[in-house]
């Protein structure tokens, strides 16, 4: 399993331009660096760390305090089952349980090819369409178990 | 685009805007809000736009991408404008049918009209659907009409009017004055006099800044979702009128990071303001100089407390310090900082616009205006729901919202997120403002309104809330961090078949401690969904506690499927559709389940057409 990536460095870099170097940005700037592969490789920190003249113990302290950044590398795509209260009365821990037996891996883990990631989510503003999920940036709504299983069939389709 | 030099400048504009917008074309409006999103819209919008182009009506026709239309349950909606048609959970396939009949004919087509489920009746107009008729949408009915996109599109219903008044025809004490004469109260979830916390800003020295919560940790709440992407510059303008009356030239949104096309149209709005001269310096050719910028949090739901979320602005982590001083003396980098939600704002340019004495006339006593609610979870029709303050929760649940799906019976609603609690069926006739909710143990919060229904077990309920909070704590004090670990400790047990005599008082008596000594307020409301829910739901908790029965059929431990053989025809759907093949049965016979195999998915259960199983 080949967890390390390719960091371009000039992008960082160019995140970093782009926040001006902004310690007040740190988040943001991560968030940024964390959509790009869908972590933030710890191999960055001490360009933060020199680039915003910020202490290391903050920009770790940033990165476990918010659910948006992981520190972990993660699958090609990150499935957010939305936990907020309309999706859990409607079933969302039916939804979770359906992709965890069918992804074998539990909430917070990724699988061995490193295609998914599983993770729940606290609401995702599409309370109507309960139970939802996030697939990267694509919601999908109006879910049982069985359109959960084939969403996942669909990514998988778009990979092999 | 060009700057607007002054006041007249921009009427001339808008007089310009409104008659090109009444040359009588046909409008589409289409719904591209997250919930229609989900349900497909960029596909209706490029099937409709091709079958235009193809039936040669592209320029008869202008169809618009809008903001939430709030009938979430039935997206993607489409709207046709000027007749008001409304046409729900349109598919790319019936595009060609619409354009074809619709638009070139002016016939309607009876299989898209919408059916009010209540009443059997077919509706053909959007005006005429309960859902919307019995709404008063003074703050988010622009959603529909507008493209969050183009700034022209709200100079043309108005916007920017209530700006230019504040800027040459008021004082800013004049303007604090109105707004707290107007009565409005924060819609972020306190309910604290906007007008007060605006004058208290303002006579502190320093640096003042103008901040918009758009954090909405809520979850089961998207309204602040629904406005900063369907109508941006309402929120825009509310906080340039702010901070004339505050006196500030920084203003700063915090937005949730995954709330990505909140943030798209946001940027989008700021961006064409000040290439317009509405944001930035010199704003109107009044001399008044004000930007905003955008910061992204990330998602956590302490930062929706005033002085975590400010700690979060600074690029820190969001952990809430004590209030000994205010954060309108001390906030955001030590100045005076006023913090309002993004619903707030929306109705400051509205109470401009119209008056306090109009706004004031809305609502009831002590709580004024409209509030918007996201009705969602067991209701028929879900959606943003935006009534006067005051409004019965019965007329929300049942006559806006349709009632309980699939005849089964209402038990709780929610209200205030994990700071509130679940008002059983005989407050349905309470009428909602924040004082009244108060009463009932709940509070207002900001505005999630969660239908339960008899499938949903009240223990669990609990269990759910505090498992949100235990993960949302922050963990700088003892009472919150250990108090929601033990409390979810307990319930975890009662859920799971272990519950024991005097659970129910320890609940409470930990409850009662963070209560009095947690840091913040969100660590003080933390209990409260235990609190309330155990003083209306007693008896589920000693049912699970003493008799170990859930009678919602939720907690798995607590109960088990059987099949009712009077009831069962033996239509063998629950046979084929088990995935333990835990069922078994001759075709026309009872079925039976054996219980060693079932694993309590409730397929069955969902799936069965007789109700003929039972939760045991």
């Amino acid at each position: 399993m080949e967890n390390t990536v390719q960091i371009d460095w000039d992008r960082i870099n160019s995140i970093i331009d782009k926040y001006d170097s902004e310690k007040e940005d740190l988040l943001m700037i991560m968030q940024d660096i964390n959509d790009v592969y869908n972590y933030v490789p710890p191999e960055i920190i001490p360009l933060l760390v020199e680039r915003l003249g910020v202490r290391e113990s903050l920009v770790y302290s940033v990165a476990t305090f918010y659910k948006t950044i992981s520190l972990e590398p993660r699958g090609k795509y990150i499935i957010s089952v939305c936990t907020g209260t309309a999706c859990h009365v409607r079933g969302a821990e039916k939804i979770t349980d359906a992709l965890s037996s069918e992804l074998n891996i539990n909430e917070g883990e990724t699988t061995d090819d490193m295609l998914f990631t599983l993770e729940g989510v606290r609401c995702i503003g599409c309370c109507a369409s309960g139970p939802v999920i996030n697939v990267n940036q694509d919601t999908h709504g109006g879910l049982d178990r069985s359109k959960a299983l084939k969403i996942v069939d669909q990514y998988r389709e778009q990979t092999s | 685009m060009t700057k607007i030099a002054n006041k007249e400048a921009l009427e001339a504009l808008r007089e310009t805007l409104q008659a090109q917008s009444q040359e009588g074309k046909k409008l589409i409006s289409l719904c591209a809000g997250s919930g229609c999103g989900a349900y497909g819209t960029a596909k209706v919008h490029k099937a409709l736009q091709e079958e235009l182009e193809k039936q040669g009506m592209a320029d008869e026709v202008m169809v618009k991408l809008t903001g939430c239309h709030g009938f979430c349950e039935k997206g993607p909606i489409m709207v046709i404008h000027p007749e008001g048609i409304f046409y729900p959970q349109i598919k790319p396939e019936v595009v060609p049918e619409i354009v074809e009949s619709t638009l070139k004919k002016g016939e309607l087509i009876k299989s898209l009209i919408y059916k009010d489920q209540a009443t059997k009746k077919k509706l053909t107009h959007e005006k005429d659907i309960p859902f919307y008729k019995l709404q008063q949408r003074i703050i988010f009915g622009n959603n529909g009409l507008i493209e969050p996109t183009s700034i022209e599109d709200y100079i043309g219903a108005g916007g920017y009017r209530a700006l230019s008044k504040a800027l040459f025809d008021m004082k800013p004490k004049g303007i604090i004055e109105e707004i707290k004469k107007s009565g409005l109260r924060g819609r972020g979830g306190g309910g604290f006099p906007t007008g007060i916390k605006w004058a208290t800003c303002a006579r502190h020295e320093g640096r003042r800044y103008v901040i918009c919560n758009a954090d909405e940790g809520d979850p089961g709440a998207y309204m602040d979702r629904s406005l900063l992407e369907g109508n941006p510059h309402s929120v825009v303008e509310g906080m340039i009128i702010g901070a004339i009356a505050i006196g500030s030239s920084d203003g700063y949104v915090y937005v949730r990071h995954e709330y990505p096309l909140a943030v798209t149209n946001l940027t989008l709005a700021l961006k064409s303001a000040r290439e317009m001269g509405l944001l930035g310096d010199n704003i109107l050719g009044s001399g008044f100089n004000f930007d905003i910028k955008i910061s992204r949090g990330g998602g956590a739901f302490v930062c929706g407390e005033s002085t975590a979320l400010m700690a979060s602005l600074e690029g820190k982590p969001g952990r809430p310090r004590a209030k000994y001083v205010h954060t309108v003396e001390k906030g955001f980098r030590d100045g005076p900082s006023n913090l309002n939600n993004v619903e707030t704002w929306a109705n400051v340019p509205v109470i401009i616009n119209k008056g306090s004495d109009w706004y004031a006339a809305i609502g009831t006593e002590h709580s004024k205006g409209t509030k918007i609610f996201s009705l969602v979870g067991k209701v028929v029709n879900t959606g943003l729901v935006e009534v006067p303050m005051g409004t019965t929760l019965r007329k929300i649940i049942f006559d806006i919202g349709g009632g309980i799906p699939k005849k089964k019976k209402f038990k709780a609603v929610q209200t205030g997120g994990p700071s509130g609690g679940c008002i059983p069926e005989r407050f349905l006739d309470l009428p909602v403002d924040f004082d009244e909710l108060a009463k009932v143990g709940s509070i207002m919060g900001s505005g999630g309104m969660i239908v339960m229904d008899q499938d949903t077990c009240m223990v669990d309920v609990a269990r759910y809330f505090v498992d949100f909070l235990k993960d949302e704590s922050c963990g700088q004090c003892n009472p919150c961090r250990e108090g929601l670990k033990q409390m979810l400790a307990i319930l975890t047990d009662i859920c799971a078949g272990n519950g024991k005599e005097g659970d129910i008082e320890l609940l409470e008596e930990i409850g009662a401690m963070m209560q009095k000594f947690s840091l913040c307020g969100l660590g003080t409301s933390a209990p409260n969904p235990v609190l309330t829910n155990m003083l209306f739901f007693r008896d589920e908790y000693e049912a699970h506690i003493k008799d170990k029965k859930c009678s919602a059929g939720v907690c798995k431990p607590l109960f088990y499927y059987e099949i009712d053989p009077e009831a069962c025809t033996g239509c063998t759907l629950c046979a084929k559709k088990c995935p333990q093949e835990a069922v078994s049965g001759k075709k026309k016979e009872p079925h039976v389940i054996d219980q060693e195999n079932c694993i309590k998915c409730g397929i069955c259960y969902e799936g069965c057409k007789f109700d003929a199983i039972k939760i045991c």
